[in-house]
């Protein structure tokens, strides 16, 4: 181990560039865990002593002017031990002979060939890192011939025979697809990231047409949901083209996680230890972090639809950290009795039942769910005498709500916006579904009053002055009636706004917009209270907290940031998409973030301390919607790709998948009970899906627990429930009245 | 073709590439040219990939151009222009030499604009809630259609409008007013409103025809009359086709026959009306009106008509428009106008009409501008007399109407304070900030210091506020009497320059030096301040020797008002000699000075004074009042 850090040293200091030696120092213990550590140590120390001899035979000179200038090097900054290491290693070295280099060490070489050339790439591309000031080379003129330092490491970077790339690779195909089938399922997960590394590095080092030659006989063999990416690296043929291109560079610099049981992986390690296929094992080593499992291996299945993601599988570890995924206490809160009475005058009868469902209702929030995060646990903000009002309301309302079910699927309203000329990009409904948001392409956000009660907005303070603060009905005084309009256009934005989210009390929408800001705006007032800057990227959605104050946002710029709408700066940003941040929701509880990302991962975030607790893959295409179930158990996830997944918090497992949309899903959302799981799509249709029915039917015992081996059934067309076209209508929000009333909402498309 | 269909991606070949530079002037070398080819490609996929991002959030099917241009101004990267357009570029092959290209026609903008089918407006983007799905059940109605924004007119409208444009456009005067009327008083065409709105917008075609554009102005008018007509904001297209007629050179104005000047007139009139009807409607718009007026009068290079126009705007625009706009703006214009003014040659003789014009108009309007400001002064002084003003302006209105010289002024409904708090309203970052108000007898001095005696004169006929009109004394020309000091409540008033007057009479033509008795004690004295100003002093060196008071400081003096003074009845046929142009001040330039000789005609001379002073001004303005003093003489031309 002290080796390979000496080695991250002198890498980093021959480079003279900026570089994460810590990632360096961590990961390669990591992968030497991996049962083998001895031939990696073997190519650690073999690293020093053989020189980068490539199977074409570099000239010896080259060697050596290599050998020296590392030699000077590790003096001059007095890695003394080093240096007598490598004098000793160079000196046999220089006494074998080229031809035995070929066989074994050639090998190695090729080994540590290309990991000088990941870390060159890795300087190269890391900008931000703190410069290690005390190790700038400064070229001294010695007794030996002086090459340029740069220059002789460059020569690292060309190992290997790009000719042979497309050798290694086929020769790797032939072998997985000899193996037996429960293991060729899962080694052939190996052929995307080794495909797109061995590519990537041949790009890298300037072969262009090697790397056509390769994409274009190997493309064809990878997963279909690929394809997307396939399409990004089939343009991408320069090195110059690799740096702009973040996606990519982080595909570099990240590893690819894949989940091979034992068996399987003994089996591939043994090949390539027959065969030295060096350039493979290297790039697993340097790239790929493989998961191993005991057990059974997967079925090709299994695999499938767990993979698809940016960056490979879940590590197993990753979501082993406990999560509150239950619901936070209801405030007791006292119903008026009277209005009890009204209630008994208004509906005939009955108010015996009703005292029964208030009852149960009131034991349900008194018993601490023992998932649940302590109440305090990230502070909330107290609880108004408005909030306290609209809580009873809710419950009243609650009283008279149907239930769902399978045989009992809810009524659907459609809010159909006409003449949306200028784009509907986002919708929202607050929870009592009295106001409709929508945020359109030309930058506006107009609000409407779904109730017949018109927005009004508040006198203004020269007219507040006059009125009597005494009266009862002072609230409504302060309002000018003379503003009593169906809908108020919020301007202020200048792109397109991409997010819209109500405030639980009414009072403040959200809205993100392609110009890089949130803005908080009253309604109230009907202005913009705030702007918050921090994403400087489009800022592609937004999402308040159930209980307010808290807010979340997610951009372009691949990270997600909460804010607190009394903090112009955010309080958490995370950090570890890589790509775009689609769409972000709150977890009913509030201690929770979930991100759906363009990488097509799902992330849960912890808000008490901003850690990623749950990461989850299995979408072959970009997540455009979030919803979690009302008990705070299960999310659901929708993406381009037209399926809905259903996860496990708790468990961190996938539970379900709903196929049957044909398009991008925009829309989710659980019924209030969460018994039924409407999703809207692009494909113009909604869809009801049972997802009590697709809850019960996991597999929950422990061993899956354990593996997170999953076995989908393939059960969507029972799960489907019913199907409704609109006419021409993409459905872009859905929400369930707090009666269970489903309502939808998207821009008619005339053409 | 197997290549083709191999190659998954539009290329741009390395030939484009190298056509593309020589188009600009660089040559290429193959190896750049191939390079430049791939990045060209590289990048052209990379923008499209980013902007597929904009489509998916924007949670549409069709990349727009919109969305390419997002994605090219994230990565710095200049945006493409005009390729907006909602429907899709027809893209076409050429036969011969095969070669493609997006169609792209040119477009007649004038044909465009000029069109009768007006493009229909946008509908409100509006929410429609219905019930898809009851119980989870069928379809209950169909989505229902989606209303669109203009209905499209009626038969009977359309007819309308038709038969009411013809009418007013066409040849038949009588039908022309039954039409104007009936647009005035119909309570049923606010559809049509668009399209009237749209014709009258059509003044920039016409004009080169007065009678047009006469036509469309009354069909503003008529517009602006009708009350069940709620502009909007269709205002600003009216107005601006009024300052159109107002402010531009018009084709017709090339021909002096033409009077434009009357359709400027009539143009100011409605503009000021328009603006005290309907300027509610948009706000700032007095403020533009004001910059715009601002900006022809302060461009020497627009022809005087122009400024023509823009004075008789501001003047009808009302006093304050004139106090900060043209006020301020004298002393430059006036050096430019001088310049016309003073050129002899035959050539300018066009020009000079013009300056005489303008001149003339300036007059009038800074004229108004001394007496409200005066009678301001009096209001504010007299706290609430109300019944004095309303009066009073009437008065002036009317007699201004009845001379025919300039538009009315603004409605007496129109509160003194209306003016300045648009301005406040709209003035934010606006020029007239930090002005602050003259007062008035500084701007009477200056002002005096431009137009010399023919302000006076001018300003002097106006019937004092409560004073007696001048009786028709024996002496011949008496400018006027002292104004009702015997009033009291104007006691307070005395800043106003009551006699301005300035009149020599000569005994001959040429104006040899007179002598002159001691000046009739007609100068308007201002209690506890000298104010007598000799007109000698104030221009004409002859004047001075024989001034009364030869210690008086020179020329450079400025005393705030000026005395009129006249001289002894004396035989022969009188001279007047009066100072049109004063003297700039600070300016080492002779006042103009006109010289009129008349002779003496019975009547005239029973005329009572005031008379003559309203026709003088008219210099400038040859037309009407000339033809009847065909007696008089009018010579132009500087005694010394």
């Amino acid at each position: 181990a002290r080796h390979n850090s000496y080695r991250g040293k002198k890498m980093a200091a021959v480079q003279d560039a900026p570089m994460e030696l810590d990632a360096e120092k961590e990961t390669k213990p990591e992968i030497l865990s991996d049962g083998t550590s001895n031939l990696s140590g073997n190519t650690a120390s073999g690293t020093l002593s053989s020189p980068p001899l490539t199977a074409g035979g570099a000239p010896k000179q080259e060697d050596q002017q290599t050998l020296i200038a590392v030699l000077q090097f590790l003096r001059r900054n007095k890695l003394t031990e080093s240096v007598e290491i490598l004098r000793r290693e160079a000196c046999l070295e220089d006494q074998e002979d080229s031809q035995t280099l070929d066989g074994s060490g050639g090998g190695k070489g090729d080994g540590d060939g290309g990991d000088a050339n990941s870390l060159l790439s890795r300087v190269s591309i890391a900008s931000a890192a703190a410069p290690q000031s005390t190790l700038t080379p400064i070229p001294v003129k010695s007794e030996y011939d002086q090459p340029d330092v740069s220059v002789v490491l460059s020569a690292y970077s060309q190992q290997g025979d790009p000719s042979l790339y497309q050798v290694y690779y086929s020769s790797l195909k032939n072998f997985i697809e000899s193996v037996l089938d429960c293991h060729r399922a899962e080694l052939s997960q190996l052929f995307y990231p080794l495909f797109v590394h061995m590519y990537l590095e041949l790009v890298y080092n300037n072969h262009e047409n090697k790397a056509k030659a390769f994409f274009e006989k190997f493309s064809g063999d990878q997963e279909c949901y690929y394809q997307d990416d396939l399409r990004i690296l089939c343009g991408l043929t320069k090195k110059e083209h690799l740096k702009g291109n973040e996606a990519l560079l982080d595909f570099r610099t990240s590893r690819f996680v894949l989940r091979i049981s034992r068996d399987s992986y003994q089996l591939l390690k043994r090949h390539l230890q027959e065969r030295h296929n060096n350039q493979i094992w290297n790039i697993i080593q340097e790239h790929l972090y493989i998961d191993i499992f005991d057990g059974m291996p997967r079925s090709k299945s299994q695999i499938d639809s767990m993979s698809g993601s940016f960056a490979g599988e879940t590590r197993r570890e990753v979501n082993k950290a406990k999560v509150f995924y239950g619901l936070l206490k209801e405030p007791e809160i006292e119903v008026p009795l009277d209005d009890e009475d009204d209630e008994a005058e208004n509906e005939e009868g009955k108010p015996k039942k009703k005292k029964t469902k208030k009852d149960s209702m009131g034991s349900k929030s008194k018993k601490q769910d023992p998932n649940a995060p302590q109440q305090n646990r990230i502070p909330l903000p107290e609880l108004k005498d408005s909030d306290k009002l609209d809580k009873i309301m809710y419950m009243k309302e609650s009283t008279k709500r149907i239930r769902l079910g399978p045989e009992n699927l809810p009524s659907i309203c459609f809010y159909s916006f006409l003449n949306a000329y200028q784009g509907l990009t986002a919708v929202d409904f607050t929870d009592d579904s009295s106001l409709l948001a929508g945020g359109f392409a030309d930058s506006t956000v107009r609000v409407w009053s779904a109730t017949p009660k018109k927005l009004r907005k508040v006198k203004s303070a020269a007219e507040l002055n006059l009125i009597d603060k005494e009266s009862d009905d002072v609230l409504e005084r302060i309002m000018d009636e003379k503003t009593a309009s169906e809908s108020k256009n919020l301007y202020g934005h200048s792109g397109p706004v991409y997010g819209v989210s109500f405030s639980p009390d009414r009072n403040y929408l959200l809205s993100s917009s392609e110009d890089g800001t949130v803005r908080l705006w009253s309604l109230q007032t009907f202005t913009c209270l705030v702007g918050y800057k921090g994403h400087n990227y489009p800022v592609w959605d937004t999402h308040f907290s159930p209980f307010g104050y808290y807010f979340v946002s997610g951009g372009h710029d691949r990270v997600a940031r909460l804010w607190a709408t009394d903090h112009y700066q955010p309080l958490r940003i995370f950090a570890g998409h890589l790509a775009d941040v689609t769409c972000t929701r709150f977890h009913p509880n509030s201690n929770y973030v979930v991100t759906g990302s363009t990488d097509r991962t799902i992330r849960l975030w912890d808000v008490l301390n901003g850690n990623c607790v749950r990461f989850f893959t299995g979408h072959k295409g970009p997540i455009h919607s979030l919803a979690f179930s009302p008990n705070g158990k299960f999310l659901a996830s929708g993406s381009t790709d037209g399926r809905v997944l259903l996860w496990d918090i708790g468990h961190g497992l996938m539970i379900g998948e709903l196929k049957g949309h044909t398009d991008t899903i925009y829309a989710l959302k659980f019924s209030r009970d969460g018994e039924i799981l409407a999703s809207g799509s692009m494909d113009n249709t909604v869809r009801l899906w049972d997802s009590m029915k697709a809850f019960d039917d996991m597999e929950t015992d422990d061993f899956t627990a354990a593996t997170g081996h999953i076995h989908l059934p393939d059960n969507s067309q029972e799960l489907l429930l019913g199907m409704y076209h609109s006419k021409s209508t993409p459905v872009t929000h859905l929400h369930f009245t707090r009666r269970n009333l489903l309502l939808a909402a998207g821009a008619y498309n005339s053409q | 073709m197997t290549e083709r269909e191999e190659r998954r991606f539009a290329e741009v070949p390395r030939e484009s590439i190298k056509l593309m530079a020589e188009s600009t002037g660089v040559e290429l070398s193959e190896e750049v040219a191939t390079l430049l080819a791939e990045d060209v490609c590289y990048r052209l996929r990379e923008a499209t990939q980013n902007s597929s991002q904009f489509m998916r959030h924007a949670k549409r099917r069709k990349l727009s151009v919109e969305d390419f241009n997002r994605a090219l101004r994230w990565s710095n990267t200049e945006t493409v222009c005009g390729y907006g357009a909602q429907d899709a570029l027809p893209f076409r092959p050429l036969k011969e030499g095969e070669l493609f290209f997006v169609e792209d026609r040119e477009i007649n903008l004038v044909e465009l604009a000029l069109a009768t089918n007006i493009p229909k407006g946008c509908a409100e983007t509006m929410v429609r809630v219905h019930v898809s799905y009851l119980d989870g059940k069928g379809n209950l109605e169909p989505q229902g259609t989606v209303p669109t924004a203009v209905q499209s007119l009626s038969e009977d409208l359309l007819k309308y409008y038709q038969q009411i444009t013809r009418a007013i456009l066409g040849e038949d005067p009588h039908l022309m007013k039954v039409a104007l009327l009936d647009l005035q008083s119909n309570s049923k065409i606010a559809a049509l409103l668009p399209y009237f709105v749209y014709v009258i917008s059509g003044v920039k075609s016409v004009s080169h025809d007065l009678d047009q554009l006469n036509r469309l102005l009354h069909m503003v008018k008529s517009l602006v009359q009708n009350p069940y007509l709620y502009l909007g904001s269709y205002v600003r297209s009216l107005v601006s086709s009024v300052m159109y007629c107002i402010l531009e050179p018009l084709a017709a104005s090339i021909n002096p026959l033409n009077d434009h000047w009357t359709l400027r007139d009539y143009a100011a009139l409605l503009l000021s009306h328009i603006f005290w009807t309907h300027g509610d409607l948009v706000s700032g718009l007095y403020h533009q009106i004001l910059l715009s007026l601002q900006k022809v009068l302060s461009d020497p290079v627009r022809p005087l008509c122009s400024h023509y126009g823009a004075v008789v705007g501001l003047h009808a625009l009302g006093w304050k428009a004139v106090e900060r706009v043209l006020y301020p703006h004298l002393p430059a214009y006036w050096a430019n106008l001088q310049a016309v003014l003073d050129d002899y040659s035959v050539s300018n003789a066009q020009v000079k009409a013009d300056g005489h014009k303008v001149y003339g108009a300036i007059l009038v309007a800074v004229e108004r501008l001394l007496k409200m400001k005066a009678l301001s002064l009096t209001l504010a002084a007299e706290g609430g007399c109300a019944g004095l003003p309303g009066t009073a302006t009437g008065a002036v209105g009317f007699r201004e109407n009845s001379l025919g010289l300039s538009p009315p002024p603004e409605p007496l409904s129109e509160p003194p304070l209306g003016i300045a708090s648009h301005l406040q309203a709209g003035g934010a970052g606006c020029p007239w900030e930090e002005w602050t108000p003259v007062s008035l007898p500084a701007m009477y001095c200056e002002l005096y210091s431009f137009f010399g005696d023919s302000l006076a004169v001018r300003f002097s006929t106006d019937p004092p506020l409560g004073g007696a009109p001048p009786s028709g004394s024996r002496q011949p020309l008496e400018g006027r009497k002292e104004p009702a000091s015997g009033a009291p409540n104007l006691e307070n008033t005395r800043k106003m320059p009551q006699l301005t007057a300035s009149m020599n009479i000569s005994p001959r033509q040429d104006g040899s030096p007179c002598m002159e008795p001691q000046p009739p004690s007609l100068a308007a004295t201002v209690p506890g301040r000298s104010l007598a100003r000799s007109s000698s002093s104030s221009s004409v060196s002859r004047s001075r020797s024989s001034s009364s008071r030869p210690g008086r400081s020179t020329s450079q003096s400025r005393d705030i008002f000026p005395k009129a003074r006249f001289p002894l009845p004396q035989v022969g046929p009188p001279a007047f000699s009066f100072i049109i142009g004063g003297r700039q001040m600070g300016r080492r330039c002779q006042g103009r000075r006109f010289q009129t000789s008349f002779t003496p005609t019975p009547p005239l001379t029973t005329l009572p004074p005031r008379a003559y002073a309203h026709k003088l001004p008219v210099i400038g303005r040859v037309s009407k009042p000339v033809r009847r003093w065909t007696c008089s003489h009018y010579s132009l031309h500087l005694p010394l």
